[in-house]
């Protein structure tokens, strides 16, 4: 890649930031240059946040329709997954899959709906309602 | 070494950028490339049954702590890494070592992180950044893939430190207690060459050339109508250009290191080389740029063409790092 060659695209996954990458210069040494980003990068991680923000509608329609608890909703907008819920609240996997139904979610004691909200960085309040 | 005379600068990947500020703060005078290259961190591995996210880990370079481990020979660095069972445990330490004017290395996640760009917070443990200083609640972070030196409010930084999950942190922090010379030897390099010739021609079909094989097979298997074949070639290209790889997965990055290596052991072979891999390097631009319009939908979805430039990445890789063998030996 020659320093003509680095992508200037503003890439908005950057939010105005710039990455260093490395080019060749007229000399032909490779020198660090401030990119403002690549299209082909704002395509991959556009696609990556989508599907994310995906899981999280489609699990705010679950919520809305009564069919899962608003658990399940934050997890996918803290672009979580059961996995990585379970590890950060210390629970069985198959714990915090129950917790995701209603009839669970609601018998929750104030312990653990606490656990879940410091893993969520929210306040009980918060995760007791859809985001 | 006073932290307020620390300096920062931008560097294209997090631990070779933390290293490099971290060493320069000490008075040794590195480059980014060189400490990329001296601790043999270009690498290649296919991780199938490590997800993040769903999907397989796909790494250019060598697991975290490589970087910073990897100098601890060539320069004789003595480094501290201590990790702790509490985040309160853990501010308290980092608070004591900050009035002792230390500048320290911290592993964090990136999600929890406030100053990153909203897009770019995904939930990666391995991200590194020095913090040099405190003012009232907030630290003073230099994150070596930002132009500038940021603040960090202390209850956001310390749930980056203790996040969860694969490659926890657990607070680690790290700082060098000793650094023996100042100066690289000559050896060094080219047993740091040779390191990574071994790694990429490792007889295992998940590492190096091998593993790139491996995963060609794997997204020829992929179905092109499937929706998450996009999603797997989108994560592969992820993994390479995004994650602060210095473009073309490193492999810019070592170009680099070879025309420095060149120089300091006066062996001319070692920048040719490095002109074969910075072809290289386009030519994985290339890759990423061809899976991307398919992901789009511009091209056509098919994994098989993309499986195919794959293998002539890993055929191109292999010849490029036997003759790389010669040139170092």
């Amino acid at each position: 890649m020659e320093i003509s060659e680095v992508p200037q695209d503003n890439n908005r996954m950057l939010g105005g930031h710039r990455k260093a990458v490395y080019a060749r210069d007229a000399s032909g040494r490779m020198v660090l240059v401030a990119s403002s980003g690549w299209e082909v990068e704002e395509i991959v991680t556009s696609d990556a946040v989508e599907q994310l923000n995906e899981q999280a509608s489609a699990a705010r329609r679950r919520v809305e329709a009564g069919l899962s608890s608003p658990l399940e909703c934050w997890m996918y907008v803290r672009r979580m997954d059961l996995l990585l819920l379970a590890q950060s609240t210390g629970l069985w996997r198959w714990r915090v899959r129950r917790h995701l139904q209603p009839a669970h979610f609601v018998k929750l004691s104030p312990t653990l709906l606490q656990r879940y909200a410091d893993a969520l960085g929210i306040s009980v309040d918060a995760l007791l309602h859809l985001p | 070494m006073n932290a307020r005379t620390f300096q920062h600068s931008h560097a294209a990947h997090c631990e070779s950028g933390v290293m490099t500020n971290l060493l320069r703060h000490h008075g040794v005078n590195v480059s980014e490339p060189l400490v990329f290259g001296l601790s043999s961190a270009l690498s290649f591995a296919y991780l199938p049954f490590i997800k993040l996210g769903g999907l397989p880990m796909v790494a250019y370079r060598m697991p975290p702590k490589a970087i910073i481990k990897g100098l601890q020979k060539p320069f004789g660095i003595k480094f501290r890494f201590e990790k702790f069972s509490s985040p309160e445990a853990g501010q308290r330490r980092l608070d004591a070592l900050l009035q002792e004017q230390r500048v320290v290395g911290l592993q964090t996640s990136v999600y929890w992180l406030p100053y990153f760009p909203e897009d770019m917070r995904f939930h990666f443990n391995a991200h590194n950044l020095l913090v040099y200083g405190k003012e009232q609640d907030e630290y003073l972070i230099s994150d070596p893939v930002g132009e500038e030196p940021v603040r960090c409010a202390s209850a956001d930084l310390s749930r980056a430190r203790f996040a969860k999950g694969v490659l926890a942190p657990r607070g680690l922090l790290y700082y060098p207690k000793h650094i023996a010379h100042k100066e690289v030897a000559p050896g060094d390099v080219t047993s740091a060459i040779k390191k990574t010739v071994r790694i990429m021609h490792a007889p295992i079909p998940l590492f190096g050339v091998r593993g790139m094989r491996t995963l060609a097979r794997r997204i020829e298997k992929l179905n092109p109508a499937a929706e998450d074949t996009g999603h797997f070639i989108g994560h592969v290209v992820r993994m390479q250009e995004e994650i602060g790889t210095g473009g073309g997965g490193f492999r810019f990055l070592y170009a680099a290191f070879l025309q420095e290596a060149a120089d300091m052991l006066s062996r001319p072979a070692l920048a040719e080389l490095a002109e074969q891999l910075l072809a290289i390097g386009d030519d994985w631009r290339a890759f990423a740029l061809a899976a991307a319009r398919m992901l789009r939908g511009r091209d056509p979805m098919e994994p098989r063409a993309i499986g195919a430039l794959l293998r002539k990445q890993a055929d191109a890789e292999y010849k490029f790092f036997h003759a790389l063998k010669g040139a170092a030996t």
